[in-house]
């Protein structure tokens, strides 16, 4: 979404962050560094995963 | 919460209840760090002395108009996280020995603190069972292989990825493998076993050659970087550069790790991680508060690096930076990062259970067994360790892409689950800052805007 100031870069985030029923599915996140740290920010919604 | 920043240019604003990240010019960045500080009262008079009528007004329109669709300072919403009990990952321990003595193992050089021996297969089954089991109506987990060195036990790694394949299919489940490894014994014969089974794989190199042998020497004090390197590169190139990460851990040694990822990519690397060494204070190689500025601008350096690159063709994914604006995980989810003790359990070659790989051998931890089940009453202090019930976790922009760190990590340093480490936090808000900057790279360079 482009305005002449501020351009929003994700508009739909709020409504993809809210629609997940938190079903679990996706990978348990590790955040140990002596792993490769797998933060919730790296991750993405396997039911999103699935319909690509 | 709006959290605004200013990277190599680019001025940003994430909106952190939502998720949404902006691209501001002069005036809106302007106006919209004088809403965000709550001791501004005239933001609007201070924007028009400065950028005049017109752009005054243009700017608090288009704030409020996304203000209106919950885009700025959207409300906090109340979010549980997902606590069912049910167990979807196992991190078992096919070997407490390894064939390198690295000098920032936190696992004591691979037997942690105890006898070195490697899991009979018996436990590795019973451990696939205790998975499936205790896994309720969740559809996919995982198992990694750790250590110690999960190589050194190649056999039985084998018989158990044919085991747990059976019986997930059986139940109507998919198990998915990761190896993490020290390279080593990466023969062809596994190599090739690995690539045809599609186990990811996690690559332990560190960087440059001095930087590398500094830390991961052979039990003979002997360099390893040449025969690593070598196994990596043909691992990876079996593949098809797929399904794998290089991963390395900085210390305080190589503060300039930037020049770390640089020597990945020059060998040919493209999918990299790069960690910070988790260390007590009283540790030679332990990062510290006064290093913080130094690894801050190597962040930002290496973000910048790895964006020229990409504009000439070259992308190469650093793990940190690669965060999903348009499909992350649900808010749920978000909330509880780190899984120890809960969804993600570790198993000792013995079959002990802990709740994470770093707190296997602490007795404290000792949670039950593979053959007779979990403790409920030894974990309890492993629930609702989320964002919500962490204070400091309360105030940072940075919270719907961690999660609430490493539970580990808080123990080690704290001796407080609900405190996380606080060198690592400000590492990962410096990660996250530069992840959401590529992100935004990438995204206005889509739209045609740079």
């Amino acid at each position: 979404m482009t305005m002449k100031h501020i351009i929003t870069l994700n508009p739909d985030a709020a409504q993809a962050f809210e629609a997940g029923t938190g079903c679990g599915e996706c990978p348990t996140s590790c955040q140990s560094a002596c792993k490769t740290s797998c933060t919730v920010g790296n991750q993405v919604c396997i039911r999103e995963e699935e319909k690509k | 919460m709006v959290y605004t920043y200013e990277m190599h240019g680019l001025k940003l604003a994430l909106d952190v209840e939502s998720g949404a990240l902006h691209v501001l010019d002069e005036p809106s960045y302007a106006a919209l760090q004088l809403l965000a500080s709550a001791e501004c009262k005239d933001a609007e008079k201070q924007i028009l002395e400065k950028f005049g009528e017109q752009s005054t007004k243009q700017v608090f329109s288009e704030i409020s108009e996304l203000q209106k669709k919950g885009l700025l300072f959207s409300g906090k919403m109340p979010i549980s996280s997902i606590s069912d009990g049910v167990v979807k990952a196992l991190c078992i321990h096919l070997a407490h020995d390894c064939n390198l003595r690295c000098g920032y193992c936190f696992a004591g050089s691979g037997n942690y603190g105890g006898v070195r021996g490697l899991m009979p297969l018996y436990t590795a089954k019973r451990s696939v069972d205790f998975l499936l089991e205790n896994s309720g109506k969740r559809r996919h987990c995982e198992i990694d292989f750790f250590g110690g060195e999960p190589l050194l036990n190649f056999d039985v790694l084998r018989e158990t990825v044919a085991y747990g394949k059976k019986r997930a299919e059986e139940l109507d489940k998919v198990l998915k493998f990761t190896v993490t490894t020290n390279a080593l014994a990466l023969t062809e014969k596994v190599r090739d076993y690995l690539n045809s089974e599609q186990i990811s794989v996690v690559l332990s190199l560190d960087g440059r050659r001095d930087v590398h042998d500094r830390m991961r020497r052979l039990p003979g004090g002997g360099p390893s970087y040449d025969a690593v390197l070598s196994n990596c590169k043909e691992m990876v190139a079996g593949r098809n550069g797929e399904n794998y990460y290089l991963r390395g851990t900085y210390t305080r040694h190589n503060r300039d790790f930037t020049e770390d990822v640089l020597s990945m990519l020059d060998e040919g690397f493209d999918q990299i991680s790069l960690e910070p060494a988790v260390l007590t204070p009283d540790k030679q190689e332990s990062l510290r508060e006064e290093d913080l500025q130094e690894l801050f601008a190597q962040y930002e350096r290496l973000v910048d690096v790895l964006w020229q690159r990409e504009l000439n063709g070259k992308r190469a994914n650093f793990f940190h930076f690669e965060l999903d604006l348009k499909h992350g995980p649900c808010a749920k989810k978000r909330v509880s990062g780190c899984g120890a003790g809960e969804a993600y359990l570790a198993v000792a070659p013995d079959g002990r259970l802990y709740p994470c790989h770093q707190f296997v051998g602490e007795e404290d931890f000792y949670a039950g067994h593979v053959s007779s089940g979990i403790i409920k009453d030894r974990l309890n202090r492993f629930y609702g360790l989320d964002t919500e019930n962490k204070t400091v976790c309360g105030s940072c922009f940075a919270r719907f892409f961690c999660g609430g760190g490493c539970h580990a990590s808080a123990w080690i340093i704290n001796h407080d689950l609900l405190e996380p480490y606080s060198l690592g936090c400000a590492l990962h808000r410096k990660r996250v800052e530069c992840g959401l900057y590529l992100q935004a790279r990438r995204m206005l360079h889509q739209l045609g805007s740079e």
